[in-house]
């Protein structure tokens, strides 16, 4: 199956358009997506710290796992709000790119095993769970990684 | 100064990672990334201290077993900069941006620096409190746009608007 009629239509959309030919509508929907990542990262890693056994271990991990939830899924909301237009402000490069589909790969299984089983081991872990939060880390730093040398390759 | 960064600028090492097809991206992604580690943990103190995330947990707590790693973060994150820096001296130098950005890192190091000798002394009495008080939630707002305006200020470095 050849996608790349999608993305040619996907980078021909109102929005691509728009970001594409603005001069400052990208680098400012870029900050935010990096200050979302930075968000994205202290929400995941204190809690993955706890599971490894680092970090707030006077705290139980079903109690900071329902403290930071709520940060961790306003900074994914906000990272693929801005990530998107970004996406369709340069389709066609991104489909050409090898990290781009590393990303989006590593991103879809990030989310899936975060809101999934990560949750649910953190919700009835009495204290370490470290295979799971190294997977956490693993899995959010490839996400993050693989993103930023979308702009090399 | 100027003469200082030219010759910084001709030095082997500066050429050879501004030339390099590996070396720059490597050295500019672990700056970027090491975003998640220091901005994501100060982000959090910082919001604790404002009130709003992690109630519950004592600010003591937070900034006794998360900071060690915030400033694990600070430090990667300061020799990457450095290094990036090392690689084109002078466009830093003539970049608007990044003298933002030095002078608010410099602000983000004050309000720290008087939080800690000032508000934070006293910690003990207020550890425990959903609202830390007021001068205390300043100090954790004022980091947050501090440090969030560096973050901006060097991804904007990166366009030659002003050039």
């Amino acid at each position: 199956m050849d996608l790349l009629p999608y993305f040619q239509s996907l980078e021909a959309t109102f929005i691509g358009t728009k970001v594409r030919e603005s001069l400052w509508m990208f680098p400012v929907i870029e900050c935010v997506h990096l200050l979302a990542l930075g968000l994205l990262g202290g929400a995941a890693f204190v809690l993955d710290l706890r599971l490894l056994g680092f970090g707030l271990r006077d705290q139980a991990p079903p109690d900071l796992e329902r403290k930071l939830h709520p940060w961790l899924r306003a900074s994914i909301a906000m990272l693929i709000l801005t990530g998107v237009p970004m996406f369709l402000s340069e389709a066609i490069k991104c489909y050409y790119s090898p990290p781009f589909w590393y990303k989006i790969g590593g991103l879809i299984f990030a989310i899936i095993f975060t809101l999934t089983v990560r949750r649910r081991v953190a919700a009835r872990t009495a204290d370490k769970a470290p295979v799971i939060a190294l997977a956490s880390i693993v899995l959010w730093m490839g996400v993050a990684f693989a993103g930023r040398w979308v702009a090399f390759y | 100064m100027v003469e200082f960064f030219q010759w910084l600028e001709a030095t082997g090492g500066s050429v050879a990672i501004r030339e390099s097809i590996l070396l720059y991206p490597i050295i500019e992604s672990t700056h970027v990334l090491t975003l998640c580690l220091f901005f994501g943990f100060i982000a959090l103190m910082d919001l604790r201290l404002v009130g709003i995330a992690l109630r519950g947990v004592p600010v003591s707590q937070i900034t006794s077993r998360i900071q060690p790693f915030g400033v694990a973060g600070f430090v990667i994150m300061a020799i990457s900069g450095a290094l990036l820096f090392y690689s084109s001296p002078m466009r830093a130098y003539t970049n608007i941006f990044f003298r933002v950005k030095l002078v608010l890192m410099a602000l983000a190091g004050v309000n720290a620096l008087f939080f800690h000798k000032t508000i934070f002394k006293s910690v003990d009495d207020w550890s425990d409190a959903l609202q830390p008080p007021p001068g205390a939630r300043l100090a954790g707002l004022l980091s947050l746009v501090f440090w969030s305006g560096v973050i901006i200020c060097g991804r904007m470095q990166a366009y030659k608007w002003f050039d």
